[in-house]
C-alpha cells in the first residue's frame, strides 16, 4: 500500500514540484475527469429521483427530500423547514399545497393547520438513493429477459466468431494456395465498406433465411469479420511453421494442428478479439434494431432505446439500465485486459 | 528394417532447380550425414525425404516401396528440428505424449515410453515444465526424446547442433553417435559443419548446388575425394592447392606459377603436355624443409597458430595463393620470416584445373 502510494506521489522535482509535475498531474487528471466524469454523473443520476433528476441547476449528489409519517395522514408527508413567520425555524410536514400557500402541520401536533407563504419554506433534504430506479426493472420492465438476450447474443457471437476467424486466418497464413494473396486482398478490402452500405442487402438475406426476430438473426451475419481474420493472420504469421511441421510429423491432422497447437498459441490474440468482439456485439444496436421487432428478443441496447418515447423519457429507468447495462463490460475488460499483452507463443525455438 | 533410396530426386521452385538429380541408397542402420556449404539443399533434399516438401520429379523409396505420394505422417519418420519446434503450450511430457496420442496408443504405454526415454536422454527431472523454463541443452534432447519416443524408422536431423555453444555441441555429439548405436536405426543428420560430420557419419554426401559431388565413407572422402570442392570441403584446416602446368621429360613434373617445380610420383596416370593440373596436399603432407634453398615451394610466412601440441603455419605463395603447414609439436618459425617446404608425394592428390575433377 506504502508502495503504491509512493508511486502515484512520485515527482520529478525533489522537495518540491518542478513545472513537469505540475504539467503532467494536470494533464492526468483532466484526462480522469474527462474519462470517468461522465461514468460518475450517469451513475450518481441513476439514483436520483424523477424530481431531482428534472431540477435545475442539477446537484451531483442525490438528494431526496424527508418523509415523515403524521397521525391521521395516510402517506407519508414531505418535511421542511419554515424559515420565516411565527413558526421560524420549526419543521413541519406539508399536507398539501394550493397555489402560493402551503398547509402545513407541526408532528407533535398534528391536529393543528398552519397556512403558510409557500417562499417561507425550505425543504428538509438528505442524501438518500432512489434504488426504486433499479427494483422497477425488474418489477415492471423485463429486464432479466433482456439481459438474457444479450448475454446469449454476445456469448454466442463471440465464440462463433472466434471459432469461423481463426479457421480463416489459419488458411491465409499457413497454406500456401492459388489466390491467397487475392482472398486476403478481398478480406481487407471488405474493411472499406461501410456497415450502413450493407444494411439493406443483409436485411434482405436475413429475411430470405427466416432468421429476422430471432437471436440469431443478429449473431450469424456479424459471425465473421474482416478486422477479426486480419488481426488473427497477423498474429499467426508469427508462429513458426517448424512447429506446424513437427506436428505433422507427430502424424497430427490438419484439424488437430488448427485445434491443439495453432489455437492455443494465438490465444493472446484470440483473447484481444474477444474483448473487442464482446464489446462490439454488447453495445451493438443498429443492426439488432432492424433485425430485431418483437419486445421479447430486445437486447438491452433495444430496451434502452424503448425508454426513449417521442413525448417523454423515463429517465431514471433509462438511467439505471444504463448502469447496469455497462457493468458487465466494465467487468469483462477488467478480467481480460491482462491477458492481451501476456505472450506465450515466445518461446518454442530457440 | 529401413532402406532408403532416392532415384534422380528433383525439386524446382518456379524455374530454379534446388535439387537437380539425386541418386542415393542408404541401406538400414546407416548413419548417413548431408554436408555441403549453406545454400546447397541440404536440408530441402531432407524435407523432401520427410514429406513435408513435394518432388517435383524422381522417387524416393522406403523399403523398397516409392513413398512420393504418402503425407509426412504416414511414412514413419521423425524428424529433429534446427529450432527444436517444441510445442511452447505443452510441458515436456505433453511435447513428448503428443505424437503418441495421434497413434492411438494406450495411455499406460505412453507413459511408459516416456519413462524410458526420459531417463535415458536424463531429462526425466523436467517432465512437468514448459520449454520456455528450459535451457538450450535441455532443449535439444526433448526435440530428440519426442522423436525417440515414436520409435521411428528413419531419423531425421536438420541442423540439431547449430544452435548450442562449441562445447555443449561436442557433448551431445556423442550422444547423438551412442544413441544411433544404441537404437540402430537409420539417421539421416544435415549439418554444415564437416568436423560433425566426419565424427559421426558411417556414410557422408557432399552436397553442392543441389548435386551429390561424392558419396561414402568419411575416410574415402578424406584419402580419396572425387574433385577439388570436396576435397577443400573435408577436413580442417582446408587442403592447400597449388596451381601448374604438367611438363613431361625425365618423369613428370608439375611446374607451379610461381616457378616451383614438383616431382610427381610415377603411379599417377600420364598427363599431356602442358595440361593445367591443380595440386591438392593437406597441410600435414607438407613438410619444412631444413635450409630457405633446398626444398619445392617456396613461401612467406604470414602467422602461426601454437597450440601447444601442435602448430599451425598460415603461409603464401608470391603469386598470394595460401597454404598452410601443420607441424607437429612447437615451432621457432616467426611470421616474416621466408620458408621452404618439401612435399610428401604419397600424400598429394592431383585434379583437373579446367573440370575440377581428380586425376
Amino acid at each position: 500500500m506504502a508502495r503504491v502510494a509512493e508511486f502515484l506521489t512520485r515527482t520529478r522535482g525533489r522537495g518540491r514540484l518542478h513545472w513537469t509535475d505540475w504539467f503532467t498531474y494536470g494533464y492526468l487528471l483532466s484526462g480522469m475527469l474527462l474519462m470517468f466524469g461522465p461514468v460518475l454523473w450517469l451513475t450518481l443520476s441513476s439514483f436520483k429521483s424523477d424530481a431531482e433528476l428534472e431540477r435545475f441547476p442539477p446537484r451531483f449528489l442525490p438528494y431526496a427530500q424527508e418523509l415523515i409519517e403524521v397521525e391521521g395522514y395516510e402517506k407519508p408527508l414531505p418535511v421542511f423547514t419554515v424559515t420565516a413567520g411565527e413558526l421560524a425555524g420549526a419543521r413541519v410536514a406539508q399536507i398539501r399545497r394550493i397555489g402560493l400557500v402551503a398547509q402545513v402541520v407541526r408532528p407533535e401536533d398534528p391536529g393543528q393547520v398552519y397556512k403558510i407563504g409557500i417562499k417561507d419554506r425550505q425543504p428538509v433534504e438528505r442524501i438518500a438513493l432512489a434504488t426504486k430506479n433499479y427494483s422497477d426493472l425488474f418489477a415492471r420492465f423485463n429486464f432479466m429477459r433482456f439481459l438474457w438476450n444479450s448475454t446469449f447474443i454476445t456469448v454466442m457471437a463471440t465464440l462463433i466468431m472466434l471459432l469461423v476467424n481463426s479457421m480463416a486466418a489459419f488458411a491465409l497464413s499457413k497454406y500456401e494456395f492459388r489466390g491467397r494473396t487475392t482472398v486476403m486482398a478481398l478480406v481487407i478490402g471488405v474493411l472499406m465498406v461501410p456497415q450502413t452500405v450493407v444494411l439493406v442487402p443483409l436485411f434482405l438475406v436475413t429475411r430470405e433465411l427466416g432468421m429476422l426476430d430471432s437471436l440469431w438473426g443478429v449473431i450469424i451475419p456479424g459471425a465473421a469479420t474482416p478486422t477479426g481474420v486480419f488481426l488473427l493472420r497477423q498474429y499467426m504469421l508469427t508462429i513458426p511453421d517448424e512447429i506446424l511441421d513437427a506436428a505433422r510429423m507427430d502424424k497430427a491432422s490438419e484439424w488437430k494442428i488448427y485445434w491443439r497447437i495453432v489455437l492455443p498459441l494465438s490465444a493472446p490474440a484470440l483473447a484481444v478479439l474477444a474483448i473487442l468482439a464482446i464489446m462490439w456485439r454488447w453495445n451493438d444496436f443498429l443492426w439488432p434494431l432492424i433485425a430485431l421487432s418483437r419486445p421479447e428478443t430486445f437486447t438491452l441496447q433495444l430496451a434502452l432505446n424503448a425508454f426513449q418515447g417521442e413525448m417523454d423519457t423515463n429517465w431514471s429507468n433509462l438511467l439505471a439500465m444504463t448502469v447496469l447495462t455497462l457493468l458487465p463490460i466494465a467487468l469483462v475488460f477488467a478480467f481480460l485486459q491482462k491477458y492481451i499483452a501476456t505472450g506465450i507463443a515466445s518461446t518454442g525455438g530457440k | 528394417m529401413a532402406n532408403l533410396e532416392l532415384r534422380n530426386v528433383k525439386k524446382a521452385y518456379g524455374a530454379v532447380e534446388v535439387i537437380r538429380g539425386v541418386d542415393l541408397q542408404i541401406q538400414h542402420g546407416e548413419f548417413c550425414v548431408f554436408v555441403g556449404p549453406s545454400g546447397c539443399g541440404k536440408s530441402t533434399l531432407l524435407r523432401m525425404i520427410s514429406g513435408l516438401e513435394t518432388i517435383t520429379d524422381g522417387s524416393i523409396l522406403i523399403d523398397q516401396s516409392v513413398v512420393n505420394g504418402v503425407p509426412a505422417a504416414e511414412r514413419g519418420l521423425a524428424m529433429v528440428f534446427q529450432s527444436y519446434a517444441l510445442y511452447p503450450h505443452m510441458t515436456v511430457r505433453q511435447n513428448l505424449s503428443f505424437g503418441l496420442e495421434n497413434l492411438n496408443t494406450p495411455k499406460a504405454e505412453i507413459a511408459e515410453k516416456i519413462q524410458d526415454v526420459s531417463r535415458m536422454l536424463q531429462i526425466d527431472q523436467l517432465l512437468q515444465r514448459r520449454p520456455k523454463d528450459l535451457s538450450g541443452g535441455q532443449r535439444q534432447r526433448v526435440a530428440i526424446g519426442r522423436a525417440v519416443v515414436r520409435e521411428p524408422r528413419v531419423f531425421l536431423f536438420d541442423e540439431p547442433l547449430s544452435n548450442l555453444d562449441a562445447e555443449l555441441r561436442v557433448d551431445m555429439r556423442g550422444e547423438i553417435a551412442r544413441l544411433h548405436k544404441r537404437l540402430g536405426n537409420t539417421m539421416i543428420y544435415v549439418t554444415h559443419d564437416q568436423v560433425e560430420a566426419m565424427t559421426m557419419a558411417d556414410k557422408i554426401a557432399v552436397l553442392r548446388d543441389g548435386l551429390v559431388e561424392q558419396f561414402g565413407t568419411p575416410l574415402e572422402l578424406y584419402n580419396a575425394p572425387d574433385n577439388i570442392f570436396v576435397a577443400g570441403f573435408i577436413g580442417s584446416p582446408k587442403m592447400n592447392f597449388l596451381k601448374g602446368v604438367v611438363r613431361n621429360g625425365a618423369g613428370t613434373v608439375l611446374a607451379l606459377e610461381t616457378g616451383d617445380l614438383i616431382a610427381l610420383p610415377d603411379d599417377k596416370a600420364q598427363m599431356p603436355e602442358g595440361m593445367a593440373v591443380t595440386l591438392g596436399v593437406r597441410p600435414n603432407g607438407l613438410q619444412i624443409a631444413p635450409a630457405p634453398d633446398s626444398g619445392n615451394v617456396h613461401v612467406d610466412v604470414r602467422s602461426v597458430e601454437r597450440l601447444g601440441g601442435e602448430s599451425y603455419i598460415y603461409t603464401a605463395m608470391p603469386n598470394g595463393d595460401a597454404v598452410t603447414v601443420h607441424c607437429p609439436g612447437q615451432t621457432e618459425i616467426e611470421p616474416g620470416s621466408s620458408i621452404a617446404l618439401t612435399i610428401d608425394t604419397g600424400q598429394v592428390h592431383l585434379f583437373s584445373t579446367e573440370n575440377g575433377r581428380a586425376l
